[in-house]
């Protein structure tokens, strides 16, 4: 017995070193690039992230200063476009996507199932390969270099619908029920009853779609042609040029765009991680 | 009864429900689609657009298009093979012990796929910029006497190591997640009842715990298959859609190239449309090798 406890204390001390030892290699970077932000730009240009510049002599804010005042604050513009993005496209696929979701999961129609397995086969087909057809339709549409044209595609969140028709499926046929008898209608249930009861699912997701909404690149490259609507990660991209990279303001930059959604994550956690295992439920 | 009568009170009430899912799969999913295989087949110029049959077919198998599905095929294949094991076994070091201490971990390993890409790309470059003072050259010379490495521009196996990195760096906390979730559904009486049959924890791990995260397992190499040949931004933060030798060339990158820098619409349908049966038939032919289509009972 003894030498059981003795046995699995070693192997526990262990484990955690290991553990320990990896969890520094994987905030290594992030620790990095926060001390680069407070290094000059020709120290990181000629030679990368050095380990003198992970120990910075001064914390001289003065990168983070440039961020504001270079180019008339053009960053700031940069990082309200993405504020408008974000809670643009956060908002209006939470709004669709649960009134589909709730649809698919508590009432049976005909096509029910069809519906359904068009949202997964939806799931899968990624956006990228579909980005020349998209862009023509955004340009028919008149509304290329728009807020509009960045978010259209993804106002409705197939994965979103997935995760509130899981959810839906647990609510109590009798709320609806109540709610017919005091005479309200589909929609207004919906609204008045059901929709508060998913509020833990309207958490998860939005923190799921800002985040991808935020951090967006692929598509706003496309769509966003004047430095003036460019978001936060197309921004921040632009500066890096042939003729010499802006590591000043791209470091601090760079910083600044991650902090907001790294503080969200501390303070929301279990939305983040319930909003991953919706993937994992067996279909 | 009640289903029935559900259906005749309310009969218009669901499609209201599910019409906006349904306008927007026409006009972003299935409309996209058709047009490209319209396109595919498409001389495609300002003003004016030809039939020319197979031409864009023809003209897609050159080297650019071997080279990119090479490039994707690879980064696919390196990715599932890290991001499959890894992530499981760090799932079930996470599952046992002390569970605040696991929490902070967890936490740890996901924090990498909340920056943007743009970010991570940016960072990497910096630490394995091609100076020996750079912190990853530094490291490896201080401990392995390596000549300062080259690893954005010098050739064909960094940049590979460099993408697959970026992807191992991003995405371990996120497939962890997933492998934690499928863990936390098993029973802990089947391990307490192997314990009691004498099974060490190698044992159970082999004996429990992975046949009964096959679903888990299943799922997150479809997913990985179809995120691993949409890869594109990871490759276009190192290089700006230019590398060397095209070592950095994915498939959706040279619809890119194609499509947007070159302005060849018909072409860069064709690659698309290829991308995607190459994809489609991959994930069947995983999900036939793990039995997915097996009857079971």
């Amino acid at each position: 017995m003894e030498s059981m406890t003795t046995q699995r204390i070693l192997s526990e001390t262990v484990k955690y070193l290991l553990l320990g030892v990896l969890v520094i290699l994987f905030l290594f970077p992030i620790f990095a690039l926060v001390m680069a932000s407070f290094e000059t730009g020709q120290n990181l240009m000629r030679y990368g992230i050095s380990f003198k510049s992970l120990v910075p002599k001064t914390f001289d804010p003065k990168n983070f200063v440039a961020l504001v005042t270079t180019r008339d604050g053009v960053y700031l513009t940069w990082y309200k476009n993405s504020i408008i993005l974000t809670a643009l496209q956060a908002s209006m696929a939470l709004a669709f996507s649960s009134f589909v979701g709730y649809g698919l999961g508590v009432y049976h129609f005909k096509g029910r199932n069809l519906i359904f397995i068009l949202v997964l086969a939806v799931m899968l087909v990624p956006v990228q390969i579909l980005i020349l057809p998209l862009y023509k339709l955004m340009t028919a549409m008149g509304i290329m270099n728009s807020y509009l044209g960045v978010v259209a595609p993804f106002v409705v969140s197939p994965f979103a619908i997935f995760f509130f028709r899981q959810y839906s499926l647990g609510i109590p046929k009798d709320y609806l029920d109540a709610g017919r008898i005091d005479g309200l209608g589909e929609f207004r249930i919906f609204a008045k009853l059901t929709a508060p009861l998913m509020g833990p699912a309207y958490g998860a997701m939005a923190i799921m779609i800002s985040q991808q909404a935020w951090n967006g690149f692929l598509w706003p490259l496309i769509v966003m042609r004047t430095g003036d609507k460019f978001p936060l990660t197309i921004g921040l991209n632009s500066l890096l040029t042939p003729y010499g990279n802006n590591y000043d303001m791209l470091i601090a930059g760079s910083c600044a765009a991650s902090i907001p959604i790294i503080i969200v994550f501390f303070f929301f956690q279990r939305f983040f991680i319930s909003g991953l295992n919706a993937g994992g439920i067996k279909g | 009864m009640r289903t029935a009568s559900y259906f005749r009170t309310y009969r218009l009430v669901p499609y209201v429900f599910v019409l906006p899912f349904i306008i927007s799969f026409c006009a972003f999913y299935a409309y996209p689609l058709v047009s490209t295989i319209i396109m595919s087949f498409q001389k495609i110029i300002p003003g004016q657009t030809h039939f020319v049959g197979l031409g864009n077919y023809r003209k897609m198998i050159s080297e650019d298009f071997w080279q990119a599905l090479k490039v994707s095929f690879e980064y696919t294949v390196i990715t599932i093979l890290i991001l499959i094991p890894g992530p499981t076994l760090l799932a079930a070091l996470l599952n046992s012990g002390l569970k605040k201490l696991n929490a902070i971990y967890r936490a740890a390993f996901f924090i990498p796929s909340l920056v943007s890409v743009v970010v991570a790309g940016t960072i990497f470059r910096l630490m394995f910029s091609l100076t020996g003072r750079a912190v990853v050259n530094a490291s490896l010379g201080f401990l392995f006497g390596v000549k300062p490495i080259d690893w954005v521009m010098g050739g064909a196996w960094q940049a590979m190591l460099l993408m697959v990195m970026l992807a191992t760096w991003r995405w371990t906390g996120v497939n962890t997640v997933y492998f934690l979730s499928g863990l936390q559904s098993i029973s802990t009486d089947l391990y307490e009842a192997a314990s009691i049959d004498g099974a060490g924890p190698a044992r159970q791990f082999l004996s429990i715990t992975m046949p009964l995260l096959k679903p888990t397992i299943i799922f997150v190499t479809t997913i990985s298959i179809f995120g691993g040949f949409a890869m594109f931004e990871e490759s276009y933060m190192l290089w700006q859609g230019v590398s060397p030798n095209n070592v950095g060339l994915t498939l959706v990158g040279l619809i890119y190239q194609k499509g947007f820098q070159l302005g060849d619409l018909g072409l860069a349908s064709a690659v698309g449309l290829v991308v995607m049966l190459v994809v489609f038939v991959l994930a069947v032919i995983q999900l036939n090798l793990f039995g997915f289509f097996r009857k079971e009972d």
